[in-house]
């Protein structure tokens, strides 16, 4: 089969469409970056081209139909209200049956009996690594057995290692899909279901929640960065530890307003008295790109506007506007900002 | 010729008294009371056609929400509301009652050689409580309670936990109270398919128009107790107090979909096989020549019904089931496509080998072949599990089901209405704006669903009510919305010609097309009694029989086969379409509209959480079955 590359110019051809060169990110089934999505997108391909050819089949018995609209029949068998019963009759069992059969035969035993194994969800022993995933109303919480880290919305994975995604939910149905990476799995209340992850270059990957979860169903993606394994191993140690405290200046004031106001009833830092569990883990919450599950980036406008005002940002989260500004805000926006 | 004009005075005499036994009062109080199968189906045309008005705006309103990123044209919880109740008006509330309680209840007798429906009364009921249904449903979208998690509805975002207002108990009564007005059409669907058909007509000379009704009848008998079952479960858990659908006290949230989607998937089916009912009819009067594969056709429209209640587990391959069972799944969706690839080469060997000609009618048949096989194409590849767990809850589902839904059923219901206005109003139509409707819409309805496809692959998922820009989905949103716009250009044209042709047209005859089937036997539109004479059927395309029309016109002038004396029809063995007996009919009754008012109340006491009045509704319905059953008619 050829690359994914050139598969992809080809079907856009086909397609009869340009593609738009996407800056946010994509999340583009057709673009894959494992062997999982290689395969279902090779899939893909070879079930359009199939499907092609069946419409033209169709297509071309109706404009056969309108060019001989003024014949009856076949042949001799004209007369009566059904000429050419009999090799009509022998169209609708081939077409109509013996084609269908052995071509979705083929289709069935490829996809459901090959390429379904190599999606599958791994056993424990394969993978080196395992990562929990816990959907929340709208956003993702992402923990790392066996190490104290816990971060949100931003998953980091080495890159060419197979990766165990476990993925369970908080309160509804949400469902993990990275589809440049793999299939989607949902997340069911009361049941743990798992997922491999194998990129095979560095990079980031966009994801979303893809099952309707309630009023921001739309603002509940993520990022997924495979990271070289040393670069991830760097980045998974300072994960674990915890927040250090301001020495001074603004942003121990900020520190102060974070412990004694209403922010650490609803999120945690780990190393503080902070330990909310309904919103994110902020503890190094510098270091992400994005805020509010890939909503808006991670910068100090975006931080303060979301303090103030995240019911406009993203209506119906649950996190309430705080009326707080001057100096508190300020001070509040430091402290964050140092939570690298 | 039909029988349109008495041959001579003593014929004239016999249909006026037919006339006087079986007309309707008149006024407001006989669309009230009315037990007339044309007026029942002309009430269901009306009223779905006002529901897919408010569902298709609705449409409109999701896709200007959607046509550039990061719009405010509609806030999330209106967006929400938007698209369950989208979902809900155009199964519930537009398809199925369009197909078979329009369509089904007009032309049912009139293809079988019925003076009525099997159970007039029942027949009425249905449609009182549909109407109530929907004022009840819609109701909730104007005090801005509308349900908001869905048309599927999964818990727990439908519990009280996580939807604590009224939205989700509209839903939940508003679906059980639809489902008791499906329920009645379909049984008395089957009554009238397998035993008031004209005698002679045997299950083999049956109009495949019937046996699709007949399937979807089925179906809906079947399926819909599995969707009570679940929405009474969660009325329960939300009201009551129970764990059905709660993992922590035992119950678990996967019942709802596996009871979901063993409705649901049939309902699928449910929704285009009457479509199929309304192209097989079409086909044959447009290109004179009986439908190629007859008796392959019939079975393949029962057996797609059949199969569809062994594939719903197709819906939930992202759950986290068994492979084994999800591969069980994946061959019975396998499986289920083989009766329509029958179905769809039979309709094209039909155009190829009889002559065509393509006026709106058959244009719009030609375009749902082509929209369902589209439909169905990408129907197949969900065959590959590993693809449909790629691709599920994104935009190509969307596509895949809207060239299904759109496609496959509203194409033919546009057709079926084209097809049979002539006989419902005794009018012509225009062809020039019918053709104009048509391309519009066909071109419409690709412009807005198949770059849906394109947009899905590039990982857009539904029920979003906005989108980042810069990801490379701006575009194909826009390009659907101009397409939505086109599509509802198209259907105005199509209503602006029925609607001028209703006063202007010129007058049709009974049978303009040489139709094949009974109802282009009779005058247009149709007398209250049908068929003055109870006609004789030797083939499922009795009108192509000059010899057995004649003897009709015999039977007219000697008075045979009138049944003038009685508000009487035959009933015949359901097989062989022997003649059993003269049954007596009932007549026009108030009690169908007074039952499902009071039905109404019961509902809404429910709703409010009145139980106490809601029991005393209760014995008010009982008290109304009393009336009901105080009237029926003697036995001879």
């Amino acid at each position: 089969m050829k690359g994914p590359r050139r598969d992809r110019r080809f079907a856009f051809l086909v397609l009869g469409v340009v593609p738009l060169a996407g800056c946010g990110g994509s999340q583009d089934s057709l673009a894959p970056h494992s062997h999982q999505a290689r395969d279902i997108a090779n899939l893909f391909w070879w079930m359009m081209g199939g499907a092609w050819i069946g419409l033209a089949l169709v297509v071309g018995l109706l404009v056969w139909s309108y060019k001989r609209r003024k014949r009856r029949g076949f042949g001799d068998d004209v007369e009566g209200d059904k000429p050419g019963e009999k090799r009509s009759w022998y169209a609708v069992l081939g077409l109509g049956i013996a084609m269908p059969i052995v071509v979705i035969s083929t289709l069935f035993v490829i996809s459901d009996l090959f390429v379904i194994k190599t999606t599958q969800a791994p056993a424990s022993t394969t993978t080196r690594l395992t990562v929990k995933v816990i959907g929340h109303q709208w956003w993702w919480e992402v923990r790392y057995p066996g190490t104290n880290a816990v971060t949100a919305n931003e998953l980091h994975i080495p890159v060419r290692t197979p990766v165990r995604v476990e993925v369970t939910t908080a309160d509804v149905i949400h469902s993990f899909w990275v589809p440049e990476l793999n299939k989607k799995v949902d997340t069911i209340p009361g049941q743990t279901n798992v997922v491999e992850l194998d990129a095979d270059q560095p990079g980031r990957y966009r994801g979303q929640c893809a099952e309707f979860c309630g009023l921001q169903h739309a603002h509940m993606a993520m990022y997924v960065f495979a990271d070289e394994p040393s670069a991830f191993r760097r980045w998974l140690s300072r994960e674990e530890k915890p927040a250090q405290s301001p020495s001074g200046g603004l942003a121990a004031d900020g520190e102060r307003l974070f412990l004694n106001g209403p922010c650490s009833s609803c999120h945690a830092i780990r190393g503080t008295d902070a330990d909310g569990f309904v919103g994110p883990d902020l503890t190094h919450v510098a270091s992400r790109t994005t805020l509010a599950a890939v909503t808006i980036p991670n910068d100090r406008d975006s931080l303060r506007n979301w303090i103030v005002d995240s019911q406009h940002v993203k209506p119906g989260n649950l996190m309430p506007n705080f009326s707080v500004s001057g100096h508190k805000l300020d001070a509040l926006v430091a402290y964050l900002e140092g939570l690298k | 010729m039909a029988i349109a004009t008495p041959p001579n005075p003593a014929a004239a005499e016999r249909m006026e008294r037919l006339e006087l036994i079986w007309e309707s009062r008149p006024g407001i109080l006989g669309w009230l009371t009315t037990t007339d199968h044309k007026r029942i189906g002309l009430l269901y045309f009306w009223t779905t056609l006002a529901l897919f008005g408010a569902g298709g705006a609705e449409a409109l309103l999701i896709r200007t929400q959607l046509a550039q990123p990061n719009q405010h044209v509609v806030s999330p919880q209106t967006f929400d509301e938007l698209f369950t109740m989208h979902g809900i008006t155009m199964i519930f509330f537009f398809i199925i009652p369009m197909t078979t309680g329009a369509f089904g209840n007009y032309l049912l007798p009139l293809l079988l050689g019925a003076r009525d429906m099997a159970f007039p009364r029942m027949n009425a009921l249905s449609y009182w409580i549909f109407l109530a249904s929907a004022v009840f449903i819609y109701t909730s979208l104007f005090i801005g309670k509308a349900p908001d998690a869905g048309w599927f509805n999964y818990v727990p975002l439908a519990s009280k936990k996580y939807d604590p207002g009224h939205n989700i108990d509209f839903y939940c009564l508003g679906i059980i109270f639809n489902s008791i007005a499906s329920t009645l059409t379909a049984g008395q669907f089957i009554v009238t398919i397998l035993k008031s058909r004209a005698p002679g007509m045997s299950l083999n000379r049956m109009p495949l128009f019937c046996y699709a009704m007949l399937a979807a009848s089925f179906g809906l008998l079947f399926a819909l107790p599995s969707l009570s079952a679940d929405t009474i479960f969660l009325f329960l858990d939300r009201n009551v107090g129970t764990h059905f659908f709660d993992p922590s006290h035992g119950g678990s949230t996967l019942l709802w979909q596996h009871l979901f989607w063993i409705f649901g998937h049939p309902e699928v089916y449910i929704l285009i096989v009457p479509a199929f009912g309304i192209a097989t009819s079409i086909i044959p009067a447009f290109t004179q020549r009986r439908l190629v594969a007859f008796p392959l056709v019939a079975i393949a429209e029962l057996l797609v019904v059949f199969i569809g209640f062994g594939v719903w587990a197709h819906h939930m391959y992202t759950v986290g089931m068994p492979t084994v069972s999800m591969v069980f799944f994946a061959a019975a969706t396998a499986m289920v496509i083989i009766p329509s690839t029958i179905q769809v080469f039979a309709w094209c060997m039909s155009f190829v080998t009889g002559l065509p000609t393509f006026r709106t009618p058959l244009l719009f048949i030609a375009g749902f072949i082509f929209m369902f096989v589209t439909g169905g194409l990408t129907g197949i590849m969900f065959v590959a599990i590993p693809f449909d767990q790629q691709v599920t809850d994104t935009y190509f589902v969307i596509a895949h089901f809207h060239y299904i839904i759109f496609g496959a059923a509203v194409f033919p219901i546009f057709g079926g209405m084209y097809y049979w206005f002539p006989k419902v109003t005794g009018k012509l139509y225009f062809e020039r704006p019918g053709q104009i409707s048509f391309w519009l819409i066909f071109l419409g309805t690709n412009l807005l669903f198949f770059p849906m496809h394109i947009v899905g692959l590039l990982g857009m998922t539904r029920r979003v009510y906005t989108y980042p820009s810069g990801i490379g989905w701006t575009a194909y949103n826009l390009a659907e919305t101009i397409g939505g716009f086109v599509t509802l250009g198209g259907i105005l044209v199509l209503l602006g010609n029925l609607a001028v042709s209703y006063f202007r047209g010129p007058p049709s005859g009974p049978d303009p097309w040489r139709g094949p089937t009974l109802e282009w036997t009779t005058s247009s539109p149709p007398p209250e009694y049908d068929f003055a004479v109870i006609p004789r059927v030797t083939s499922a395309y009795p009108n192509w029989d000059p010899a057995d029309r004649e003897a009709d016109r015999l039977k007219l002038a000697d008075g045979v086969l009138m049944l003038e004396r009685g508000h009487e029809q035959p009933e015949v063995t359901p097989v062989d379409g022997r003649l059993a007996r003269v049954a007596h009919m009932p007549h026009e009754s108030p009690w169908p509209a007074v039952l499902a008012l009071a039905l109404a109340l019961l509902f809404t006491m429910l709703l409010i959480d009145r139980w106490g009045t809601a029991g005393i509704m209760g014995i008010v319905c009982l008290l109304a079955l009393v009336g009901w059953h105080m009237q029926e008619p003697e036995e001879e």
